[in-house]
């Protein structure tokens, strides 16, 4: 079976890349799944199950959803080979620009928009820079010449992706992502996986539940702001 | 790759200044003090690797793809791109296609039928440069040959930039800056006089002028429509231009058709106005999927074309005169 890791912003048309894919997948008879993740609520699973395919979906709640997402893909893994799919597709937000949900041997998603400006590559770290794909979206309603600049951009910050533009409405490009798909390498387990890089830490006393300001509530770890002497 | 490891840093910020931006997208401010490039990665903390959410190996990885772009850019003419030849393959009920239809640099095309006929579909089949394995089964030759796949995934040799109706700038930045991004981004040197052209040329086919100063997302349609064509002529790599339905875009559509062909682009317009639907040398008819039938404009055509820009000067002339707040009284 085929897993695929899936990540981006929020709204930058994660769902609607996938939804024409998985239409696309089917048109070549194969058996596709999904897995969502989010965070609070999220009615993509509905999406999903909209165009006849197997779908799980799970909230992180108040955990990091990519902290989530590690701890529970391999019980996905199992249910997609318990249902002998050919693909499992499994597409995560990345909510803090620092999220790292790619793992070594997995093809690597990351899906972005053209309208997030062109500053935004470089602010986004392993989600987009360790990505096998890139794929843009919302091409359709910015110009020639930002289309361009954006994409400049992104190869700037990954320079050995693939850059594909697909069009989450009109499907524009999904055909040949999924042509990308079919070809992924193979998961037999995730057992002994690895991640591409270190997902954002966090052990402090507001990870257990802390409400209170000051320093003497803050244990753990703690980073401190450097304040620069403002010049006058 | 290793041999700029070794340079020091002072060196190598003068001989490509470029990569102390490429550094800075990282949050790395290179600091001289004697350090090889080299040594000053290997001497940042573990830790802020981790904050920066790369490690060295990609980071000198993305450098290396960086500077090959660079030098690509710089010194290598695209090859180019002179025609473009579209095999028919089938419809969207399996008849098949019989076309073989060649592009060439400077012509202009143009492309109807009703909307879901599979417009969208030729063009994504010309960008993929199709081999048999797109839902149209269409195969794209460039240049008479099968193009590197690879290519495929190549910025600098996208063969289709689109230009549409629904398209508009949303970058927070004056016209002179924005088009100088766009050129920085193709690594052009003469990028100010670039600027002056680009906006000089917009300027004429738009109806309202505007200045270097004008924030781009202050421009009306018909102005951004205007700098985005001009703009497209001069900066863009791409050989192929798509126009979507641009006839009520506010600029002088043969002005415009004239400067992409100037620019020796193969220019493709999904319309439905006959002024621009003959202005082409030829157009295609699309139906259920697939090209239905190749016309190459008649004589007569032709002949009617000028009837036909006729009667849109008179509409013109109204409009103008509208706006100077004339009456409309003459029988």
């Amino acid at each position: 079976m085929k897993l695929i890791t899936i990540s981006g912003p929020p709204s930058s048309g994660k769902t609607a890349v996938l939804s024409n894919v998985i239409k696309s997948l089917k048109a070549s008879g194969l058996h596709a799944g999904a897995v969502k993740y989010d965070c609070l609520a999220t009615d993509d699973d509905a999406v999903f199950r909209s165009l006849g395919i197997p779908v799980q979906a799970g909230l992180s709640g108040n955990l990091c959803p990519d902290h989530y997402f590690v701890s529970n893909i391999e019980e996905c893994l199992k249910w997609g080979f318990s249902l002998n799919l050919d693909v499992l597709v499994s597409e995560s937000a990345g909510l803090c620009n620092r999220c790292s949900p790619h793992i070594k041997g997995v093809l690597a998603v990351c899906v972005i928009d053209n309208l997030m400006g062109v500053a935004t590559p470089k602010k986004i770290g392993p989600m987009l820079k360790f990505a096998d794909i890139v794929v843009i979206t919302k091409g359709d309603i910015v110009s020639q010449a930002e289309r361009e600049v954006f994409a400049f951009q992104v190869r700037r910050a990954n320079a050995k992706a693939r850059i594909m533009h697909v069009n989450g409405i009109t499907g524009q490009g999904a055909s040949e992502l999924t042509s990308l798909f079919v070809n992924a390498p193979d998961t037999a387990t995730l057992d002994g996986g690895i991640l591409r890089f270190s997902m954002p830490a966090a052990l402090c006393s507001y990870c257990l539940g802390e409400t209170r300001i000051g320093m003497e509530h803050q244990l753990g770890n703690v980073k401190r702001i450097k304040l620069k002497q403002e010049q006058l | 790759m290793m041999t700029i490891l070794e340079k020091q840093i002072e060196v190598l910020k003068s001989e490509v200044p470029q990569v102390t931006d490429f550094f800075s997208d990282y949050g790395i401010i290179l600091d001289e003090g004697g350090f090889t490039l080299g040594e000053y990665l290997e001497q940042l903390p573990e830790d802020f690797y981790e904050d920066i959410g790369i490690d060295q190996v990609t980071l000198l990885e993305n450098l290396d793809g960086f500077l090959s772009q660079l030098n690509l850019l710089q010194n290598t003419e695209a090859p180019k791109v002179s025609e473009i030849t579209i095999i028919g393959g089938h419809d969207k009920t399996g008849n098949p296609e019989q076309v073989e239809l060649k592009l060439i640099r400077g012509s202009v095309t143009s492309i109807v039928g009703p909307t879901g006929s599979g417009k969208s579909r030729l063009l994504a089949d010309i960008e993929w440069m199709a081999q048999n394995d797109t839902p149209t089964g269409r195969v794209i030759r460039v240049n008479g040959k099968k193009p590197d796949p690879e290519l495929r995934f190549s910025l600098e040799y996208k063969l289709v930039a689109q230009l549409s109706q629904n398209m508009n700038f949303v970058m927070d930045t004056t016209v002179a800056e924005f088009i100088a991004m766009h050129a920085e981004s193709r690594m052009i040197e003469n990028a100010a006089d670039i600027v002056v052209d680009i906006i000089a040329q917009a300027n004429l086919l738009a109806g309202e002028s505007f200045t270097g100063q004008t924030p781009v997302t202050a421009l009306s349609g018909g102005q951004s429509r205007a700098l985005m064509i001009a703009d497209t002529a001069f900066l863009s790599t791409s050989p192929v231009v798509l126009i979507d339905e641009i006839e009520n875009a506010g600029i002088d559509r043969k002005k415009a058709l004239s400067l992409l062909v100037k620019k020796e682009k193969i220019v493709l317009m999904a319309t439905h106005d006959p002024i621009l639907a003959l202005m082409a040398e030829q157009r295609l008819i699309i139906k259920n999927g697939g090209i239905h039938k190749i016309i190459t404009t008649t004589a007569k055509e032709k002949e009617n074309l000028a009837r036909l820009e006729e009667l849109d000067n008179k509409l013109m002339s109204l409009r103008t005169r509208l706006r100077s707040g004339e009456l409309i009284e003459e029988s």
